[in-house]
């Protein structure tokens, strides 16, 4: 059992308030919505529940089984993918997520991470370097990267840019697995990717 | 899938080894802090090798010098890079933050050594600078160099988040580097007048106590210069 | 306000005594020149009290993450680089007087030079970061680094050459008369309560920017 507390998160850039006094409460098996015209603090939202963030005042919690998760757990526990994410141009898929896997104290076979790969529709592009992929392409790697350590918490932050109709297709099927078990996070302004989350939280006025 | 956790040095390695594999298929920080050194190196031996400069303190002076400058050209890259090509929310969202600092306090410091290989022996021809005790000489090169790499990565962790990068980061750098050039000028200069064991070891000391100062220090602050 | 009159008036008092009632300091080749110290000496105190209460705060400021200790390190840290500068030319001037040159790369000299690198390199820093959580947290830490080489600084210098620098006089006793102790120690004094109220008043300052009441 995971869940995802948000607690009166706010957010300033200087003077600029960002966020103001966000609360939520989400668990497995169900998904948060997150909408509002540009620059309303969508992508902020996510980063801070990320970690990537910290936020100005107000706490996030992730927790399992009751229990706050923290530093690796807290890390292995989220699957992020947003606009502004970017992996190593310069090295392979493969060597992409081997680093990755790797890097979260995990051990993954050649074989897992080519599986993975087919299952972003990359099979057969595995060993050439990111550089030489389309925007689709990266936009389907960086769900590789989040779905390789199988986290409980999925945050997509516009999760279909750059993606064509077989990409969103791709990636209208992750959401719909991982939604059985697993705990969503969505940014977005496309109505039919609204229509997922069980609770919507709209920012901006 | 079978999931395991690992050690932090496995996780530190794994991010060393990342780096040495970006490098060495782009040679970002190669080019630049190989051929910076070469030609300061080239510039400093036109300008005063003709005098034919003998003074050991000089020597030395000039040899730090020129791999404070070569390391201040390159040594910020770990870190400006993973900014400047977006990847450092991956890194962030996926390594240990120490893993990171130890993973590219590693590479910043073969990155050096690798420098110093070439530079040294050519700066020693090039100057006519003699040295007397060798082993003493490529002592003090090493352990000044974990020091001078040390505080380089965490700089180049700070600086990569500001604006005015190049400039900012000699400028961050130079004050805490300060007591390691002068110990390691001192010292190196003793090397090449092939000093005793027991002034070597004065100097010694001084550069692996500022190392593992600047280690320690650093591994701990890097978690609030690392989230952003 | 009443403190602010007394501090006024006390270093009035250490003023007239510097220069009216202090009898020149004989050990000294130029025996008149050295009523400098009473000002030269209370700066350089200052200044490392300023520095060591910037990096308090800076510590404070990491492990609360509260931006007015962030405000107070930097305005510690702006307040002991000027004490740092007055003292680095008053020294000059002395060393002028009494050695000839303004700048010799005495052990003192160098220390507080790169002292003072250290603070502009921390300004330069906090002005090329944008966005405050930032500034604040690159900037403390830089501080806190910055003062943990300090102590190889006092370390590895002196060696480097031999010191004129007079403070074995000072300290030493019959160095200098009683009376030279006595406007010594009311300076230090003076100099550490201006600091005191300098930094109340940066700080105050630093709020009213920040559109802040209280701390």
């Amino acid at each position: 059992m995971t869940s995802v507390r948000l607690l009166a998160i706010t957010k300033e850039y200087g003077e600029r308030r960002v966020l103001e006094g966000i609360n939520a409460d989400i668990a497995s098996g169900s998904s948060l919505v997150v909408t509002g015209r540009n620059g309303s603090g969508k992508s902020t939202l996510l980063r801070v529940i990320a970690g990537l963030t910290r936020p100005t005042s107000g706490q996030v919690a992730i927790e399992i089984d009751g229990k706050v998760l923290a530093g690796e757990e807290r890390r292995n526990a989220i699957g992020f993918v947003a606009p502004d994410l970017a992996l190593y141009e310069e090295l392979t898929a493969l060597e992409n997520l081997a680093f990755f896997a790797k890097a979260r104290g995990m051990r993954r076979s050649r074989k897992d991470l080519r599986e993975l790969i087919a299952r972003v529709d990359l099979a057969g592009r595995e060993d050439e370097p990111l550089s030489s992929y389309s925007s689709g392409m990266k936009q389907r790697m960086k769900y590789a990267f989040a779905l390789l350590h199988e986290a409980p918490v999925l945050l997509l932050d516009e999760p279909t840019a750059n993606l064509d109709e077989n990409g969103v297709a791709l990636v209208d099927e992750i959401i719909r697995e991982h939604r059985k078990e697993g705990l969503l996070i969505l940014a977005t302004n496309d109505k039919r990717e609204v229509g997922y989350g069980d609770q919507i939280i709209q920012l901006g006025f | 899938m079978g999931t395991k956790s690992s050690s932090l040095a496995s996780k530190a390695i794994a991010v060393y080894r990342k780096d040495i594999v970006s490098e060495f298929r782009t040679r970002y920080a190669v080019n630049a802090v190989a051929l910076f050194a070469v030609t300061t190196l080239i510039a400093v031996s036109m300008s005063v090798g003709g005098f034919g400069v003998t003074d050991k303190n000089l020597l030395s002076a000039l040899l730090w010098v020129i791999l404070f400058f070569s390391a201040m050209s390159g040594l910020s890259r770990v870190f400006v890079r993973e900014e400047e090509s977006r990847t450092a929310s991956a890194l962030r969202l996926s390594a240990d933050p120490i893993a990171i600092y130890i993973g590219k306090l590693a590479f910043n410091l073969t990155l050096l050594l690798a420098l110093e290989i070439i530079v040294v022996p050519m700066f020693v021809v090039m100057m006519n600078a003699g040295v007397r005790n060798w082993t003493f000489f490529w002592l003090i090169l090493l352990f000044g160099s974990v020091g001078l790499s040390a505080a380089a990565t965490i700089v180049a962790a700070i600086v990569s988040k500001a604006n005015a990068k190049g400039a900012l980061f000699a400028v961050l750098s130079f004050p805490i580097l300060a007591p390691l050039l002068v110990t390691a000028i001192s010292a190196s200069s003793a090397a090449m007048g092939g000093g005793a064991f027991a002034d070597c070891w004065r100097y010694l000391r001084v550069l692996v106590s500022y190392a593992g100062v600047m280690i320690t220090a650093s591994v701990l602050l890097f978690e609030f210069i690392w989230e952003d | 306000m009443m403190l602010q009159s007394l501090l006024g008036v006390w270093m009035c008092g250490v003023i007239l005594a510097a220069f009216l009632w202090l009898p020149p300091a004989k050990g000294f080749q130029y025996p008149e020149a050295a009523r400098i110290i009473v000002f030269h000496v209370p700066n350089a105190m200052a200044a490392v009290l300023a520095f060591l209460v910037s990096t308090v705060y800076a510590i404070k400021h990491l492990r609360g993450r509260n931006p007015a200790d962030d405000a107070k390190s930097a305005a510690s840290a702006q307040l002991g680089l000027l004490f740092a500068l007055l003292a680095a030319v008053t020294g000059a001037v002395f060393a002028k007087i009494q050695w000839g040159s303004a700048w010799n790369w005495d052990p003192r000299q160098t220390t507080i030079l790169i002292l003072l690198l250290i603070y502009a390199a921390y300004f330069a820093l906090r002005s090329s970061v944008e966005g405050s959580d930032r500034r604040a947290a690159l900037s403390s830490a830089y501080a806190i680094i910055a003062f943990v080489t300090v102590p190889f600084l006092v370390f590895v210098v002196p060696r480097m050459t031999s010191s004129l620098h007079p403070s074995d006089t000072l300290t030493s006793r019959g160095g200098l008369g009683t009376q030279y102790r006595i406007v010594l120690f009311s300076a230090m004094a003076g100099f550490a309560g201006l600091y005191l109220w300098m930094f109340r008043l940066s700080v105050a300052l630093a709020e009213i920017r920040n559109g802040k009441k209280g701390v």
